[in-house]
This record gives C-alpha cells, structure tokens and sequence, in this order.
C-alpha cells in the first residue's frame, strides 16, 4: 500500500510553473514590443502567438496524452495512466478553449466576422466537445475503476474520430469556399517571427506540462485520501460493494 | 473424481480493497457448501467470480477441471441465481427461461423451459409476463431460469428470499434432487435452518475469510448458532 | 448429461437481437416515441421555415438527418436499461457466449430500431417538404442504411456506458454526438447533392467518408465493448 504523498509532493505546483510563467512573459514583451506586426493583417496577428501553439497543444499533445494513456490504461490497468489521462484533459481543455476564445478575437478586426468555420477552429469545436463530455463522463461515475476503463475507451475513441471530422471539415470547405482567415502558421516566417513563434510554443508547452503535473499531484493526494477512507470506515467498503 | 469446484489461494480486489481474501476450499459431486456471513462479506464476490463475471486477482479456482477465467468451456456448466432476478419484465416466463436455454445450447429448449417451470411449480403462469407476476414466483422463474440447463454447478445467493412457503419448498426439492444427480452446489443464505438442511460442508465468512470452515456433519445446530451470531454481529 | 453445444457469436448475436426486438415489440413504446418525435419535429421544423428565403430541397436534407440522430438517439438509449433493470446483463455474461455476441446482437436490434424509424420518417418528409424522392430512392436507402450502422455503432457503445451512471439521458447524447458529426454531414450533404439533381458520382466523395467511418467505427467499438463490462 502507498502512503500519502509526502508533504513537498502535496504543495501542488513546483519549480516548472514560475519558469513557464516567466518564460510566457517574456514570449509576450517579445512578442508585442520587439516582433514585427504582419504587413497586411496589423497588430490583431500577435494573437497568432498565442492561438496557433494553443491549437497543437490542446489538440496534438493533451488529445494524444489522453488517447495513449487511456489505451495503455485499457492493457496494463495502472490507476496512475488513468491520473494522467485525466490530468492532461482537464488542462487540454483549458488551451483548447484559448484557442476557440482567441479564434474569434484574430478574426473579428480583420474580417468582421466573431466566427468563420475555418478548418482548425472547427476541429477544435468539435474536440473541445469530446473533451468537455470526457470530464463530464468521469464526473458521473463513482467507481474510479469504471471511471478508469470508461474514459480510456472514450479517449481512444476519441483519437479514431479525429481524422474524420479533419475529412469531414475539409471536404465541406472544399466543396464550400470561405475565406481563409486563419493562415496556418506555416515556416515561411521570417526569422524575427519565428522566433518568437517557437518562444512561445515553447513556453506554453512548459506550462501545460506544468499545470498536468500539479493537477496531477492533487488527484494523487485525492485518490491517497479516498482510500484511506475506505480502510478505515467498514461502511465505505460495503457501499462499494453493493455496487455491481 | 477431482472437486467440481476448487480454489487455491483465490483473491479477488477491487483497487485497494480486497473482497475475496486467499480463499481455499473445494466442492465435490453432489455435495453442498452452504455460506454464512455478515453482509459485505464477500460472499456475493466470491460467487461471481465462480461464476465467471470477475477474473481473479490472485490464486486459483477451477470449474470442473478448468482454471478460471475459463471462457465458454466453464461457464456453460454453471447455474447462477442471484437476489436480483436477471429477468427480463416485459417477457413471459417462459420466454425467459427458453431464451436461457438457447443460449446455453440445451437442445429441445422449450421442453427444457416447461420442464424447469414444472420443477418450481409455475407451469400455469407460464405465459404470463414476469412482470405480472409477484416477486416470490419472479423469483421461481429466476430459479427455473439457473437450472434448465442442468448445470454441474449451481451458485445461489440468498435464494429463499421472498420465497413462499410453496416457493421453499420447491426451491429445496429441486437442490436435492440437483445434488442427488451430482451437481455441485454453493449456497450463500442468511437463514441457518435452510442452509445446513443442504448442507455437506459449511463456512462462516466475514472480511473476505473463512472464519470456520468445516463438515455439515461436526456442527451442532445450537452451538452453531452461537458462532455465527458472534460472527456477524462483534 | 445432455449433449449441448453453446451457440457460436453470430447465433449467440442472433438471439439477443431478437429477444430485444421481442421486447420492444411488446411494449413498442420506444419506438412509438422515437417516431413520434420525428414527425413532430419534422412538422415543427416546416413552420420554423421561410419558404421564400430557403428551398425545401435546401432545407429538407439537414433536417432529415438531424432530426434522425435525435430520436435514434432516444431509441438507443433504452438498449441497455433493460439489461440493467433486473440485471439479466449478469446472466448474460454468466452464460457460455462470447462478449462481442452481446454487442452485436444489441447493435443490430438497434439497427432494425433505427432503419424501422427512418422508414416511416422519410415518407413523411417527402410528403410534408413536397420532396420528388422516388428517383433518387435507391440511393437514399442506401445512404440511410450506412448513416444507421454508424449511428448504431457507437449508440450502442455508449448506451452500455452511459446505462448505470447518472444523467444518463443526457449523458448519451452529450458524448455521442459530436461522433455522429462525420455520419450527419456525409449523409446530409449526399442527400442534398441527390435531391438536387446531381449524379450520384458526385456524392460519392461524402459517401466514401461516411464508409470508412463505418468500418473503421463498427470494428473499434466491437473491440471496445468488453472493456465496458466489469472484469
């Protein structure tokens, strides 16, 4: 049996965290004082900075940590895969709802529209929405064994359905031309910008990994304490056994 | 003849608490292991696994000669009764008990069915949706249900409940005469009287152990009583 | 001892579906809700409509697959309770058939459920949006049937999830929905391609990913449903 964390483990957050938040805030001074506004689209582009290293994070590195964890969860059966899978995404849907948050911000002064269904927006949609029913589906069940095996199946289902609605999105806006709003940030940027496009991927990567691994010591600490609880008190464990 | 029913160190755990603890025991042909205890014991855990719906976690049991989990080989010979009735409401009696039958392959399943009715004594409500019926004769159906298939191995918990008098004693016949063809029976119940009339071997369970495990035949009924009153209530 | 064999996974298949087309024949009110669902909402839908700004051949393939999805959903999310109600799932898995028999039986009594639904809901879109339907009905049913299996599949995947937790009425749609995008939008856009008088070559760009999605969806969510069930 493992005991509780110890004490330094229980504080949450570590070092990580200030080093992301300060590596964010340079990226941003950079950013807004010392890069190059785009020539055509203006100072809303900065939004660039922080939209599209958003998108690949909660889309790429929170969805694929979810997908795998929960498909290793699903073979070897350890609580902590299923931590992580969980971990990674509550804090994927915070950055997937940056990304649907500052989608509309770098479109509206330049084109006037909040809202265009431009490929990578839409797909974010859509994953936000598998995520937000993946928090919501762990929210509804007791058993944190159930919860476990439930959510592993839905995460690796997830990543299957994925490429799908990338068919789907992209079939639609082939056959329904709209304009193309959000450039994808492609590296035929110049140099200055580059730069502070990989600052802030950077950063942004230091803090998602940051923030899973302190969610990731509160649900150790939770999980400990649970379990505790179940030890000592007899009624406990017989609710738990009169469920299935 | 090796035991119909063995097991060897068998644990069962759910995450950090363990139901089932390094249970070892065996149940030979015709014989029957009735099982006493608080609730929450582990004696419904204990079943299911035997029944094939857990896995292990820990140790052996084995089903006629097969290791558990076995797959279809072990479980088409058990017979499963629970306090839940497994039935479903919208369908007739008989509908339930033929549709068991075919998934255990009995051949002729509706003859099979009729007869399983016949032996609980609700051949005339046969044709009436269970949920027209009350939950004593539910309860027949749900016993009719587990042994239509003639199972070597029948796995009762708390069976008796809500059973009339006429369910009882239908419910004991049918275990007799199961016993008397070499089924092997485990049969978890609160009521004493019941459970040692059946009886071969009886076991006190209680936090996943046998506290006493011993032949009907070393048990006095008075004393017995004793025991399982301290077992259940300290 | 009598000489039995248990039924293999497709037999074993057949008779769950079967039996849960017994019972929803018996009691038909989940069907007579999805369907009446359907309609209403087709009707509902027509007086929500400007007839001026939008054509009914415009209009009508959106809804008829949205307004599918919805009451298959209704119908999808009973697939397990009644498992659940007395727990017979137990004696179902105590019994000597494979778990994937289970799924497949359950999803093809959804499938006969939700193809029952869509039968006697397109007639009547025809009839209400004034669609000229009997060209292109060959392959319209098509389209249903491949838009069916891929709601099916995964209904009746998170039906088995969804059954034992709490809000699972809500909880079903909520997580199905967003798989259901690459069924709804094919199918939809094929059938708008149809109605409007293209070759059916045209829609098969759509039809292909509603396919794929298919096979690929049918298979993983067999392969996932054992995970769903207590071991």
């Amino acid at each position: 049996m493992t005991g509780s964390p110890s004490a330094r483990e229980r504080r949450g957050s570590d070092w990580l965290l200030p080093v992301a938040i300060l590596a964010l805030i340079a990226t941003f001074v950079r950013a807004i004082y010392f890069t190059p506004p785009e020539a055509k689209q203006g100072a809303a582009q900065k939004i660039f900075y922080v939209h599209v290293p958003s998108a690949f994070i909660g889309l790429y590195v929170a969805f694929g940590i979810v997908a795998v964890a929960g498909g290793l969860y699903l073979w070897l059966r350890d609580e902590r895969l299923d931590r992580i899978a969980a971990s990674a995404a509550e804090v994927g849907v915070v950055f997937m709802t940056v990304v649907l948050v500052t989608g509309p911000m770098w479109g509206k002064p330049i084109w006037g529209t909040w809202w265009t269904w431009d490929a990578r927006l839409t797909l974010t949609l859509f994953i936000w929405f598998v995520f937000v029913g993946y928090l919501i589906l762990r929210g509804a069940i007791e058993d944190p064994a159930v919860r476990a095996r439930y959510s592993a199946v839905l995460g690796v289902l997830g990543a299957l359905l994925v490429p799908f609605i990338h068919l789907s999105v992209y079939l639609f806006r082939t056959l329904h031309p709209m304009p193309i709003i959000l450039k994808p940030g492609t590296p035929s940027l110049p140099g200055n910008m580059l730069t502070t496009f990989l600052m802030s991927l950077i950063s942004l990567l230091l803090l998602f990994v940051a923030l899973v691994r302190a969610r990731y010591r509160l649900a150790e600490t939770l999980d400990a304490l649970e379990d505790e609880d179940m030890a000592e008190s007899p009624v406990a464990s017989l609710r738990a056994e009169s469920v299935r | 003849m090796p035991p119909t029913i063995e097991a060897s160190g068998l644990t069962r755990s759910f995450g950090r608490r363990v139901a089932v603890r390094a249970l070892t025991f065996a149940v030979h042909r015709g014989e029957c292991l009735a099982l006493f205890g608080p609730n929450g014991a582990g004696k419904t855990t204990l079943l299911r696994v035997l029944a094939g719906l857990l896995r292990p976690t820990s140790g052996n049991a084995r089903i006629d000669g097969v290791a558990l989990p076995g797959g279809a080989a072990a479980r088409s010979v058990v017979g499963l009764i629970s306090h839940q009735s497994m039935l479903y409401s919208a369908l007739t009696a008989l509908e339930n008990v033929e549709f068991t039958a075919r998934m255990y392959g009995v051949l002729e399943p509706r003859d099979a069915a009729l007869r399983a009715l016949q032996r609980m004594r609700l051949q005339d409500r046969a044709d009436s949706p269970v949920r027209s019926l009350s939950r004593g004769m539910q309860q027949r159906v749900s016993i009719a249900r587990a042994i239509v298939h003639d199972p070597r191995v029948v796995l009762l918990d708390e069976p008796y409940t809500g059973l009339d008098e006429g369910g009882a004693s239908a419910l004991s016949d049918a275990l007799r005469s199961l016993k008397a063809s070499g089924a092997s029976l485990v049969l978890v119940t609160h009521h004493l009287g019941e459970g040692l009339a059946l009886a071969s071997h009886t076991a006190i369970m209680r936090d996943g152990r046998f506290l006493t495990h011993e032949p009907r035949g070393d048990v006095e009924l008075e004393t017995y009583r004793e025991t399982y009153r301290e077992a259940v209530t300290r | 001892m009598s000489a039995r064999i248990p039924p293999g996974t497709f037999a074993a298949a057949a008779l769950i579906a079967r039996k849960d087309l017994a019972i929803e024949f018996r009691t038909r009110s989940a069907f007579l809700a999805a369907l009446v669902f359907a309609l209403l909402a087709i009707v509902i839908f027509y007086f929500a409509w400007d007839a001026t700004a939008v054509s009914a051949i415009d209009l009508a393939p959106g809804v008829l697959w949205v307004i599918f999805t919805f009451s298959g959903l209704l119908g999808l999310h009973r697939s397990f309770g009644v498992e659940e109600a007395d727990r017979a799932i137990d004696a179902l898995l105590a019994s000597p058939i494979e778990r994937e028999a289970v799924f497949l039986g359950k999803a093809f009594a959804n499938l006969v459920f939700v193809l029952g639904v869509q039968a006697l809901a397109i007639p009547a879109v025809a009839l209400f949006y004034n669609l000229p339907l009997t060209r292109v009905l060959g392959p319209l049913i098509a389209i249903a049937v491949l838009a069916a299996i891929g709601l099916v599949s995964i209904g009746t995947l998170f039906s088995a999830m969804t059954a034992n937790t709490r809000l699972s009425e809500l909880l079903l749609p909520v997580l199905a929905l967003p798989f259901f995008v690459p069924v709804v939008l094919p199918a939809a856009q094929s059938t708008a391609r149809l109605l409007a008088g293209r070759p059916v070559s045209e829609a098969m760009s759509w039809l292909r990913i509603l396919i794929a999605f298919d096979i690929v969806f049918v298979v993983a969510c067999a392969l996932a449903f054992p995970f769903t069930l207590e071991d």
